[in-house]
């Protein structure tokens, strides 16, 4: 099968492979992340994490839209306020659901489950009574357009390269976020012993509502970033939430290296298989593989031994 | 527990709550619909048996699979290979490139029927694979999971993506499998054309005596200890090992056994339906088929029944009239069963209508199947 | 598997025999080269301020955590190597140290779920509860007064009377080593009475390893007692030399 192509040639098509596998592990990681936080730490499943991150991708949209008729001037920077209103829009249906559903439901794992699953199906059908059932794409800034010449064979787009950079900086701010601010130590005592950090003072509750809200967010975020590199319909969110639990429970629940690093393997190995196999195979193969690995290491890539 | 009106494994009240669906299914319903009308009942049936699995599995032993539909489909695929391979006689297929395969092999260029459709020229062996394929392939799982004590969410997870990843197989590989269209244009069984009216009567009600069948299973092993270790397991799972109780074997078994039970319903789904598709192996059916379980009461053999049917008739009813409306009606039943109704249609009943009924007051507060899911 | 050679010139008397008995977590060793010897129809008492690895011992015996190095020998046979279910047949019963119990199922049923038959699934599904069942759980019932509510849901138990199921949850069992995690925390004053009476029955003919804070309560039963400190065995003895050792009374009463 790599007869037909010369060595240089080969040689790119790893690098183009491993460009569009960079933007999966973005798309994945973005989404991880605040599943990271909801799932890791509070232990919920969230299946309508999907539909927090349409949200954002909507709210992008309308914000596109509004500065492309009213402030064109100003259209080249119209992406960062749709990332903070993605974010507070997202955040802000997180609390409230958290408020309403969550946080009955606790000490019923499988329940939140179907709750969220509820809910999902709840927000796609509001979104296509709302928006439409048509996929929407926002119109790019003219400096995100076009791509980089690396070598006559070798080019990346820029936009590509930008959500990239967006997934670094989101990381870098979650995880200075939970490992270095105070909060994030409240959010982690919380976790570990919720009646201790109750009694030492930490409002429990608060800080419950605060994390699920963050994680939701988050996704928010990354429904933002997702605008720059596809389009947005009422289903899309529903199409990664598999892969994304995976992602996570794929790296060890509670561990933000974990989560980058398995969001970085499924991404790469995807897109590499893509290249010599079906897509559908490529994926089954991929999916395959991880159950595969859980099923003989349940624990995730990373863990810590505690004694129980 | 005193034994006061349980004759064998059944409480005088299941026998009351069995004699009354058998009516039902059996009398009124044949009696009252048209034929078109109970055809669909008999479709809604087959679900009833992937839900009576979930009670058991879900319900009693704590273990929720969100890939049922796996087994369903597996059980119906089966089927469909069997009824298929009838269907693609030489005779049938002459005008294809290589008569006497299924056509969209021959669609598909392949030219000699795969390994592993050979054993479904043979009745007998599909009847044993029905049951066996999704009951071994539950086993592996099970297995390799239970004994490592991948449990809760973890196993929720894990379920749904083998629901995802053995779609995304059965739709890619269509020369195999028929793909997105899955197995179509089924005629007869044995020579039986089961696409008539006549035909399909029969067919319910060979469903109906199937499901009978599979619903005394489950009172049989919800009354035996094993209902009770599974009920002791999902409570404290500990102390269970600490009893001398190998806790991953029960949680195998149960898994296998709700396997397949829905591999039967699966199997009588393409009977009745007339085909088998990837769009009942899904995330998205498996996840519904854990709704109607929920609906009747996840404690409940027959409120699963009754779920089942319920849920079923208001997709229909609804998705006829507002599509819109149907999908949001979904979604709050999600959230309504898991918040305001964790026991389902039984907790309604046992809470609000048996203490109304005399005769059903033989309930007793110590019947495990009445322990209320904690709320919260 | 452990550094220590002493397996070979083993007293056969011993019910169990504990071994360089090791395991860290993350590095933190929770017990720490721990050795000791239970005898047949021993009664040994485990005290120690919190954090000591009282109930980690508990958990390694048993075979809810697995040991780093060292061995376990329950009359002659290695412990640490079997599956827990396959422990407890061997002769080990556990007791938790807040109530485990089944609480959607009813006294009885409690009781029946520990009866030493039908462990295997198939022996499950035939399992019949005839006479002789009936009869031992009455039995055990009376034992641990709730002779008159076996139909009862056991959620509906005092604290205390679910202490009591538990026990009688491991007496059906039968086991010839008996572990007790603090058997009488929680309870009111009549009820650790009647406990300390419970106990007194059922610690014949068995070896018994008892975890307890309530120094009454331990010089009363007690035929010997091993004072553990941050994983290591500080002292061993009869009560009244522990009680003595200096460097018990450092421990409790120092800083």
């Amino acid at each position: 099968m790599f007869s037909d192509y010369s060595l240089t040639e080969l040689g790119s098509i790893f690098v183009m492979q491993g460009f569009a596998g960079l933007i999966l592990f973005s798309v994945f990681l973005l989404m991880a992340l605040g599943l990271a936080i909801i799932f890791g730490q509070m232990g919920v499943i969230n299946m309508a994490h999907g539909e927090f991150m349409i949200l954002g991708a909507y709210v992008t949209y309308f914000t596109s839209q509004f500065f492309l008729n009213y402030l064109p001037s100003l259209f080249g920077i119209y992406f960062f306020i749709a990332m903070i209103l993605a974010f507070i829009a997202s955040g802000a249906l997180g609390m409230a659901v958290e408020w309403l559903m969550i946080r009955h439901l606790y000490k019923r794992p499988l329940d939140t489950l179907l709750a969220t699953w509820g809910l999902s199906l709840i927000l796609q059908q509001v979104y296509r009574s709302v928006f439409g059932p048509r996929e929407v794409g926002v119109e790019l800034p003219g400096w995100m357009m076009g791509s980089l010449n690396l070598t006559d064979a070798i080019e990346v787009q820029i936009n590509g390269l930008f959500v990239m950079g967006l997934t670094i900086a989101i990381t870098i701010a979650v995880a200075l976020l939970m490992y270095r601010s105070s909060w994030g130590k409240q959010v982690r005592a919380v976790v570990q012993n919720r009646t201790m950090a109750g009694a030492v003072g930490i409002n429990t509750e608060r800080v419950d509502r605060l994390t699920f809200g963050l994680g939701c967010g988050i996704a928010g975020v990354a429904g933002s970033a997702f605008t720059m590199i596809g389009s947005t319909g009422p289903t899309a969110g529903q199409l990664y939430i598999v892969d994304t639990f995976l992602v996570v429970v794929f790296g060890g629940a509670q561990s933000l290296i974990g989560t980058i690093a398995s969001a970085f393997t499924i991404s790469q190995a995807q897109s590499t298989m893509e290249f010599f196999l079906s897509g559908s195979m490529a994926k089954v193969l991929t999916l395959l593989g991880v159950i595969i690995i859980l099923m003989l290491r349940p624990q995730g890539l990373f863990v810590i031994k505690v004694r129980r | 527990m005193t034994h006061i009106g349980r004759s064998f494994f059944l409480a005088r009240k299941d026998v009351v709550g069995i004699v009354v669906l058998a009516i039902l299914l059996v009398v009124v319903l044949p009696l009252t619909l048209d034929s078109f009308r109970l055809q669909f009942v008999g479709k809604y049936l087959t679900y009833a048996f992937v839900a009576l699995g979930l009670v058991l599995c879900w319900g009693y032993a704590g273990i929720l699979s969100l890939g049922q539909g796996v087994f369903f489909g597996l059980g119906g695929y089966c089927m469909a290979m069997y009824l298929k391979l009838e269907a693609s006689s030489v005779e049938n297929t002459k005008i294809q490139s290589t008569p006497g395969i299924p056509d969209f092999m021959d669609w598909n260029q392949i030219t000699e029927l795969p390994f592993f459709w050979k054993p479904f020229h043979s009745f007998p062996l599909t009847l044993v694979a029905i049951v066996a394929v999704p009951a071994l392939f539950a086993f592996i799982i099970g297995f390799a999971m239970f004994k490592r004590r991948v449990g809760g969410v973890y196993f929720a997870i894990i379920t749904q993506a083998i629901a995802a990843v053995l779609t995304i197989l059965i739709v890619g590989q269509q020369g195999y499998t028929g793909g997105i269209n899955g197995i179509t244009d089924l005629r007869t069984l044995h020579g039986w054309d089961i696409r008539t009216d006549a035909a399909k009567t029969v067919l319910y009600f060979v469903c109906v005596a199937l499901l009978f069948a599979c619903i005394l299973l489950a009172y049989y092993v919800k009354s035996s200890k094993l209902g009770r270790i599974l009920v002791a397991m999902r409570d404290k799972e500990d102390r269970v090992r600490f009893s001398g109780y190998d806790v991953a074997n029960f949680k195998v078994f149960v898994f296998c056994l709700a396997a397949a039970l829905s591999a039967i319903g699966g199997a009588m789904f393409t009977l009745q339906v007339g085909f088998m598709s990837p769009s009942f192996v899904g995330i998205v059916p498996s996840i519904e088929m854990v709704i109607y379980c929920a609906v009747g009461g996840r404690l409940s053999i027959l409120g699963a029944v009754y779920g089942t049917l319920l849920v079923n008739w208001a997709k229909t009813s609804f998705s006829e009239s507002f599509p819109e409306l149907w999908l949001l009606g979904l979604g709050g039943l999600f959230i309504a069963v898991v918040l305001a109704f964790p026991n389902g249609l039984a907790g309604i009943w046992q809470t609000y209508v048996a203490p109304r009924l005399g005769f059903l007051s033989g309930t007793k507060p110590t019947d495990p199947g009445a322990a209320p899911v904690a709320a919260e | 598997m452990s550094a220590h050679v002493i397996s070979d010139q083993m007293n056969p008397d011993f019910a169990l025999a504990v071994e360089g008995l090791t395991v860290s977590f993350d590095g933190f060793k929770a017990v720490d080269d721990l050795s000791f010897y239970v005898d047949q129809n021993e009664i040994r008492v485990i005290i120690g301020p919190n954090g000591a690895g009282k109930t980690t011992v508990l958990d390694l015996i048993c075979g809810r955590t697995r040991a780093t190095f060292g061995s376990i020998r329950f009359k002659g046979r290695e412990l640490t190597r079997l599956k827990e279910h396959d422990i407890v047949l061997a002769g080990v019963g556990r007791k938790f140290q807040t109530p485990s119990i089944y609480d959607d199922l009813t006294v009885f049923e409690n009781l029946e779920i520990s009866y030493p038959k039908g462990r295997n699934v198939l022996g499950a599904l035939t399992f019949r509860r005839d006479a002789a069942v009936r009869e031992r759980v009455e039995e055990v019932a009376s034992t641990i007064f709730l002779a008159d509510r076996l139909n009862e849901r056991a959620e509906y138990l005092s604290h205390g009377q679910k202490q009591w199921l538990e026990i009688g949850m491991l007496l059906i069992q039968d086991p010839e080593l008996l572990m007790l995690d603090e058997p009488v925390a929680g309870m009111s004053v009549s009820e650790r009475k009647k406990t300390a009476e419970l106990l007194h029955t059922i610690i014949r003919d068995r070896s018994v390893i008892v975890i307890e804070h309530d120094m009454k309560f331990v010089e009363d039963i007690a035929h010997k007692v091993t004072v553990l400190h941050q994983g290591k065995i500080l002292s061993e003895g009869p009560m009244a030399k522990v009680q003595a050792d200096p460097k018990v009374i450092e421990v409790y009463l120092g800083h």
